[in-house]
């Protein structure tokens, strides 16, 4: 399963994605690919949000991936030391193989 | 072609030297609707003052600093009033040229000293933008502003 993200993630988008989240997993899917190409800006509000969702899929057995992060994206991943927790493929395509 | 070169040159230097003694005031609402605006702004200020290269972590930080008050300063209280101060200053004993941020508000007052940023290791959501602005800035202090609310002073150096 492939979400797109695109634009700035902040406290009030988080909000949103969230919701799309809780939608995606009642679907109780083995694998999500995030592809982040057109996310533009992330804050710590969009962060929190992703790591929500991967601790869901941790417990429930599924598998998250992040694609196509920008750099000034990956800096938060960096500042907050998250960049190894996440699966991180630069494109959708290598996330999904 | 020569002239047209130093014109450019010219117009590149004043926007480096930008803002020399003079400062930026923004008077926001603690809506997230209008974080968006409060970042565009805070980009063209650090391309005013030479901080080009650190704009994303300059606007990530002040960004953060910014959703910490409406969230926890003001609970969700949109209508209130934050106050965002960048000035070009001169920082430390060796005078460097940096980017001062004040950001002040108006909500309830804390001891600044239990502002704290956690642990990023800690793996859970949330509380992680205080110890993204103490990452990116080169200083940051949280004060009692008056007798009714915070200030946020952080400094970014540009050179």
């Amino acid at each position: 399963m492939v979400l797109e993200l695109a634009g700035e993630i902040d406290m009030e988008c988080s909000v949103a994605l969230r919701h799309k989240f809780k939608e995606l997993f009642r679907k109780k899917p083995a694998v999500v690919v995030v592809n982040m190409s057109g996310v533009e800006f992330m804050d710590s509000s969009g962060l929190a949000t992703l790591v929500g969702a991967l601790k869901w899929c941790r417990v429930n057995g599924s598998e998250l991936r992040l694609a196509g992060l920008v750099q000034r994206v990956r800096d938060i991943f960096e500042i907050c030391r998250l960049e190894s927790v996440f699966d991180i493929y630069d494109t959708e395509a290598e996330a999904l193989s | 072609m020569t002239k047209m070169n130093s014109k450019t040159t010219d117009i590149k230097s004043k926007q480096k030297e930008g803002m020399a003694d003079s400062q930026i005031e923004l008077k926001m609402c603690a809506n997230p609707e209008y974080l968006p605006a409060a970042r565009m702004l805070v980009r063209g200020i650090t391309r005013i003052v030479g901080l080009e290269d650190k704009e994303d972590l300059v606007t990530l930080a002040v960004e953060e600093a910014l959703t910490n008050v409406i969230r926890h300063s003001y609970g969700g209280a949109c209508e209130k009033p934050i106050i965002v101060k960048f000035k070009r200053i001169n920082y430390g004993s060796e005078n460097r040229p940096a980017l001062e941020i004040l950001i002040r508000d108006f909500g309830r007052q804390v001891d600044p000293e239990s502002i704290k940023g956690r642990d990023p290791c800690e793996f859970k959501p949330g509380g992680l933008g205080v110890h993204i602005v103490q990452t990116v800035m080169d200083e940051i202090e949280f004060s009692h502003a008056g007798d009714c609310g915070m200030q946020l002073r952080m400094v970014k150096c540009i050179v």
